[in-house]
């Protein structure tokens, strides 16, 4: 169904971070930009359709004005909101918003940092755009920051801070930016494996808590009104976001999942664990007959690799990429 | 990331250390009373009631090079010498398994399991001296406390704090290579086959459900490996069956500590890339190890007939040529604790690190301490 394409070359290798690959497509150019974090250090790619000319670029997590850092990165990410796009970068001392090229630095938040370090970590980790002008980022108390985005310029604002789950944010996302059709829009997962359904706004209302079983929930994506989320137990399950009716589970994986996306125009879903595999499923949601299908289609092995972070390259699902733990390159697939 | 990791890491290096060095003594026929002296002082100071409370604080990971230092001083915490291509094959022994049990571990609770078996086996070495047996309970009773109520996604950030510690790391290891664990180009082999870990069920399964909640649909998929049914849970208390093997001696009579140092150079896919720019925030670290280091006692060397050297290598000729040809890449950069000459540089530094413990809080004359502390480590 998918062979192997040329890898990429990247300057450091991948460290082991749940979601820790990003991508964006940019048509216009032909070009997609690729992002995959090293310790303390974003690599950045840029690669031409045509397979010939590769641009890197090195972001590092720091305030503004302070020369270095030795700050963790925990993920980074775009994210696509009507009128822009940005991205998203998340350390232990804060948020850093860059313009999606990372030319510029558009954004700093600071975290709460105690003077001396506390039993409990901190850091920012888990990104999502939502609807037209927000972007939420989770945080390890369990809080949640809304920043309101301007449809350009730098006049970021905090608007929100969602204060639901009690662990660690792991992941958020979203769908249905920009169109009023969706109840749900938003979904967050922590390290207990709790799952929050809200709808966005001037204030965020929450819709639906979906209890974990104290199985962390490293990736969470939604679709179709669905939650669709990955677990450390390897298990993926589906679920009714509003209501959280159990539609699907699946056995999916022998160690931890790092990563999961959906290619929102043809219902494939990616899965990647620690396990070296990553698996290509089809959903198939109805939302009239409320029934939520799940097939398995592929296999792929990256042998003696963990893989941390595996994307679509584009809304149907034509072509992946995964990265892995001390792995320099990103490998990419393409359909057959 | 996690500010509970250092503990793990130290507890977990210092048991491959101690695995390493008894297997040497061995080997190089060192008089049982002397290599049982080596063993029970390195272990003491290990467990030294001030230094276990300024590891179990909450911080973050050292730096390389600032955890080398700690076990350079271990290391030579006995009438035992190493000289410097010995301390770092034993470094390089040392940090390859650590790097193997993190990884393999099955689910990163494990890492926990891995840990005691480690603190199994220093109980063992120590069970005829009730006095440092007494602190490696003491040791039991605070991992206990600390580790066993964390939940899985708090042992995954702590495994992942110390997979970026390892990242990039892949020399090779003569026992790894020939047991089959590690492939030539220094990374490790993940087999797709063998158990799944506990609470994970076997991939293959999809199980569809109804709006009321009745299973209406069951598929099975190929999972592209050989996995069997979970094993039982190992015992997290301070007795029981680990049931994972990781983290036990690998080393014995039959499988030695392989001296020979497999062609790390330009052939190895990856390099740790060294960072050779200054650090500003050395000098805080500086302070957090002085406090460290202040709990590590220096033990008196005695007269020099006690003293001996423990070489990692076949032959002394193999230790110098050793030391000669090891890779830039590879070296650790740490600051030299020369043994076997500098004493008296050694004492200094001793001192200075007491004194750092004694000074407490940050004062202006400690920040130019700082300086000379560091300017005299570069230098040594």
């Amino acid at each position: 169904m998918y062979h192997k394409e040329k890898s990429i070359q990247i300057k450091n290798s991948a460290s082991a971070l749940y979601n820790n690959l990003s991508v964006l497509r940019i048509a216009p150019r032909r070009l997609t930009y690729f992002t995959v974090v090293h310790a303390n250090v974003v690599n950045m790619v840029s690669a031409s359709w045509d397979g010939l000319n590769y641009s890197h670029r090195q972001l590092q997590s720091k305030e503004p004005n302070v020369a270095t850092s030795t700050s963790l990165i925990m993920q980074a990410a775009f994210c696509v909101l009507p009128s822009r796009e940005l991205l998203v970068i998340t350390s232990q001392k804060g948020i850093q918003m860059y313009e999606s090229d990372g030319s510029i630095m558009v954004y700093w938040h600071a975290l709460d940092t105690p003077e001396t370090p506390s039993a409990q970590a901190v850091f920012a980790r888990g990104i999502s755009a939502v609807w037209e002008n927000y972007i939420c980022v989770g945080v390890s108390s369990g809080s949640i920051l809304v920043f309101d985005v301007p449809s350009k310029g730098s006049n970021i604002t905090l608007s929100e801070v969602l204060e639901e789950h009690k662990e660690s944010i792991t992941d958020i996302a979203s769908e249905c930016s920009g169109s009023q059709q969706c109840i749900a829009d938003l979904v967050s997962a922590d390290d207990g494996g709790n799952l929050c359904v809200w709808k966005s706004g001037e204030e965020f209302q929450l819709l639906n808590k979906i209890p974990g079983f104290d199985m962390s929930c490293s990736s969470v994506k939604l679709w179709k009104g669905t939650v669709v989320a990955g677990y450390g137990t390897g298990q993926i399950r589906l679920y009714e976001a509003v209501t959280g009716i159990l539609h699907a589970e699946v056995n999916a994986h022998a160690r931890w999942i790092y990563s999961l996306d959906i290619a929102p125009f043809s219902g494939l879903l990616l899965s990647a664990a620690e396990d070296s595999l990553v698996r290509v499923w089809h959903l198939t949601v109805s939302q009239e007959t409320n029934s939520v299908e799940v097939a398995h289609l592929h296999n792929e092995c990256v042998t003696d690799t963990q893989i941390c972070g595996a994307r679509f390259c584009d809304g149907d699902g034509y072509a992946f990429a995964v990265t892995g733990y001390d792995l320099s390159e990103i490998i990419r697939y393409t359909q057959t | 990331m996690s500010s509970r990791t250092l503990p793990l890491l130290f507890i977990n290096l210092g048991g491959e250390m101690l695995y390493i060095l008894d297997q040497r003594l061995r080997a190089q026929n060192i008089p049982a009373d002397k290599a049982k002296k080596v063993m029970n002082d390195i272990i003491t100071t290990m467990f030294n009631k001030k230094f276990l409370e300024e590891l179990f604080k909450p911080q973050e990971l050292y730096s390389k090079k600032a955890l080398r230092t700690v076990f350079d001083r271990l290391a030579h915490a006995s009438i035992m010498r190493l000289n410097q291509a010995s301390m770092d094959k034993l470094y390089d022994l040392m940090t390859m398994a650590f790097k193997y049990q993190v990884l393999l571990c099955l689910r990163p609770k494990d890492i926990l399991l891995v840990s005691f078996n480690h603190m199994d086996a220093i109980k063992d070495f120590v069970k005829d001296t009730p006095s440092i047996l007494s602190l490696v309970d003491e040791t039991y009773r605070q991992l206990i406390e600390m580790y066993t109520s964390l939940s899985h996604g708090e042992f995954q950030l702590i495994r992942q704090t110390l997979l970026i510690f390892f990242q990039d790391m892949h020399i090779r290891v003569s026992i790894f290579l020939k047991d089959k664990v590690q492939n030539s180009n220094g990374r490790f082999v993940l087999p797709t086959s063998g158990p799944v870990p506990h609470g994970t069920q076997v991939p293959g399964l999809i199980r569809m459900f109804s709006c009321t909640g009745e299973e209406v649909t069951r598929l099975q998929f190929n999972n592209g490996g050989n996995y069997t049914a979970g094993l039982r849970e190992g015992s997290f208390e301070m007795f029981g069956d680990r049931v994972t093997k990781l983290g036990t001696n690998m080393y014995s009579v039959s499988r030695p500590v392989e001296t020979h140092m497999s062609g790390t150079s330009k052939s190895s896919a990856q390099h740790t890339k060294v960072n050779t720019a200054p650090n500003p925030l050395a000098k805080e670290e500086l302070n957090l190890l002085a406090k460290l280091m202040g709990g590590l006692e220096v033990q008196k060397t005695g007269n020099a007939d006690s003293g001996f050297r423990v070489n990692l290598f076949a032959t002394d000729e193999e230790e110098e040529e050793a030391l000669i040809t090891r890779p830039d890449e590879l070296s650790y950069g740490v600051i030299n604790i020369q043994a076997t000459k500098d004493h008296q540089a050694n004492a200094e530094l001793a001192k200075i690190m007491g004194e750092f413990t004694e000074s407490g809080h940050q004062s202006p004359s400690a920040s130019s301490k700082g300086d000379d502390l560091l300017a005299m480590m570069d230098g040594l």
